[in-house]
């Protein structure tokens, strides 16, 4: 099990193929909420793989020792302490982008990929595959918070990390930015665009229909 | 392992998992061990996040100065910089004995502050200090702009602000929030440009010296009002006491007193 194929498939499987967004549908809130311009998606995204790596190797470590009674605190407290930690790095260091984040890296906590991590792979296996393991969740949902910052923050505004790629029409340009992609609307259309895409391409991960549509329509009464 | 192991710490380990007392140790020493960590953290790092909040106070003074019209050019020709005063708020007369450096210890000081009753506490503080630092802009004797800081209490908490009121202290030429803790999306936007730029040219008092300064409803209507945020009308009536108790007789009301008359 300790083979380097292993862990290259627990590192590079939640990239697409097992992705905990656009699969697992697993914390989009701060997906959506965080995505307006680049460099707060790839902060939030640098934090989350954070949280989420140490998380795992810690939990993994005691993890013949958590009683199950508790499990869940011990989980959430060890996140939660892990996530302020890093919320006054960023606010001492990254003061800018900390207030442009405001609420949403004490949300961490309770983004439910983090808590899916450690409840369903973490608390199994030893530290360096866990962590592993959460490193590439990490990246996987980096991956789709890069993909729909940078899609918003370029036709939103026509710039990538604040600076201007596409002329705007008001300076003289030919860039009209659509407003919509600064409203939070726009990251569900692009997830979900975003969703359709992988589900065409990686046909496996198409869910079978809950319901058959009727084979004619009702007769009318 | 044969026989009995007194290492209380491997005898802990051993426990099954079902046992209560290695429920309650192993809830302790995580708690213990990541309160200690939260805490350090947050001790090692405040000096540097209060220094952060000190220069971002500092460019949202260059910024509100810069906002308001004309001003840029006036304060390049003062020397580019604002004087600071410490004031005595009682008798609105420059402080003798405390500086800017002192102020800080000066205000550790419960002596130094003045206990607000219920009736005449409106920004819902509670205790007033008896000195303020302000910034003055000057040319020659007369003061052309005058930036207040001001407190109160908002919604989801206190609101800091520094109000910028031009020379003939009637008319308010800016605002900007310092720190504030109400809700992302409704109050919080008491942040955004759009609404603070309804503030400049808003009269404070009427001619009766009454304080007549309001957040209104919905759109201002009179020359005293700016206008509201839609859901979040406690955090309006909490910028509107802020303001009357700050630019009324309990708080820079001596101050405006002085600078009218000419005599600071």
């Amino acid at each position: 099990m300790t083979s380097r194929t292993s862990f290259w498939t627990t590192l590079t499987d939640p990239l697409i193929r097992q992705n905990p967004v656009t699969l697992q549908i697993l914390g989009i809130c701060s997906a959506l909420a965080v995505t307006t311009t680049l460099a707060t998606a790839v902060t939030m995204s640098v934090s989350l793989t954070i949280v989420l790596t140490l998380a795992a190797g810690i939990i993994s470590v005691i993890r013949r020792h958590i009683p199950d009674t508790i499990r869940l605190i011990v989980q959430i407290v060890i996140v939660a302490s892990l996530v302020i930690v890093i919320d006054q790095i960023l606010q001492a260091y990254f003061a800018d982008i900390s207030r442009a984040l405001s609420v949403y890296v004490g949300l961490i906590t309770t983004n439910c990929l983090v808590l899916g991590r450690t409840e369903a792979y973490a608390r199994y296996h030893a530290p360096w595959p866990s962590m592993i393991d959460a490193f590439g969740n990490g990246l996987g949902y980096s991956f789709v918070l890069i993909v729909i910052g940078t899609i918003r923050e370029l036709f939103g505004q026509g710039q990538l990390f604040g600076v201007q790629v596409l002329p705007l029409a008001d300076e003289g340009g030919w860039f009209t930015p659509l407003g919509l992609m600064l409203l939070a609307p726009s990251a569900f259309f692009l997830l979900g665009g975003l969703v359709w895409v992988v589900r065409s391409v990686w046909s496996e991960q198409a869910e079978p229909p809950e319901h058959s549509p009727p084979l004619r329509p009702e007769p009318v009464e | 392992m044969a026989g009995t192991d007194w290492n209380p710490w491997r005898r802990l380990l051993a426990l099954p998992n079902t046992s209560r007392t290695k429920t309650i140790v192993v809830a302790f020493l995580v708690s213990a061990i990541c309160a200690v960590l939260v805490s350090g953290a947050t001790v090692l790092l405040r000096p540097i996040q209060t220094a952060n909040r000190a220069a971002e106070e500092q460019a949202q003074i260059a910024d509100l100065v810069q906002g308001i019209p004309g001003m840029s050019a006036l304060l390049e020709q003062a020397g580019g910089t604002l004087s600071t005063v410490v004031i005595d708020l009682e008798s609105g007369r420059a402080a003798t004995d405390i500086s800017t450096e002192t102020l800080e210890t000066a205000l550790a000081d419960q002596a130094n502050w003045t206990a607000l009753e219920t009736g005449s506490d409106l920004a819902g503080i509670g205790y007033r200090p008896n000195y303020a630092q302000i910034f003055l802009l000057r040319d020659g004797d007369t003061v052309l702009l005058a930036l207040l800081p001001v407190a109160g209490q908002g919604y989801g908490g206190r609101i800091d602000a520094i109000v910028a009121v031009h020379g003939d202290m009637n008319t308010i030429a800016g605002i900007a929030i310092t720190q504030h803790s109400e809700t992302p999306g409704l109050g919080a936007r008491i942040k955004d440009r759009s609404w603070q730029d309804s503030f400049p040219g808003t009269l404070i008092r009427d001619a009766s010296g009454q304080v007549r300064f309001n957040v209104a409803r919905a759109t201002s209507s009179t020359d005293y009002e700016v206008d509201g945020i839609t859901g979040a009308t406690r955090t309006g009536n909490g910028i509107t006491n802020m303001m009357r108790f700050w630019l009324g007789p309990d708080g820079y009301g001596p101050l405006i007193d002085a600078i009218q008359r000419g005599e600071f």
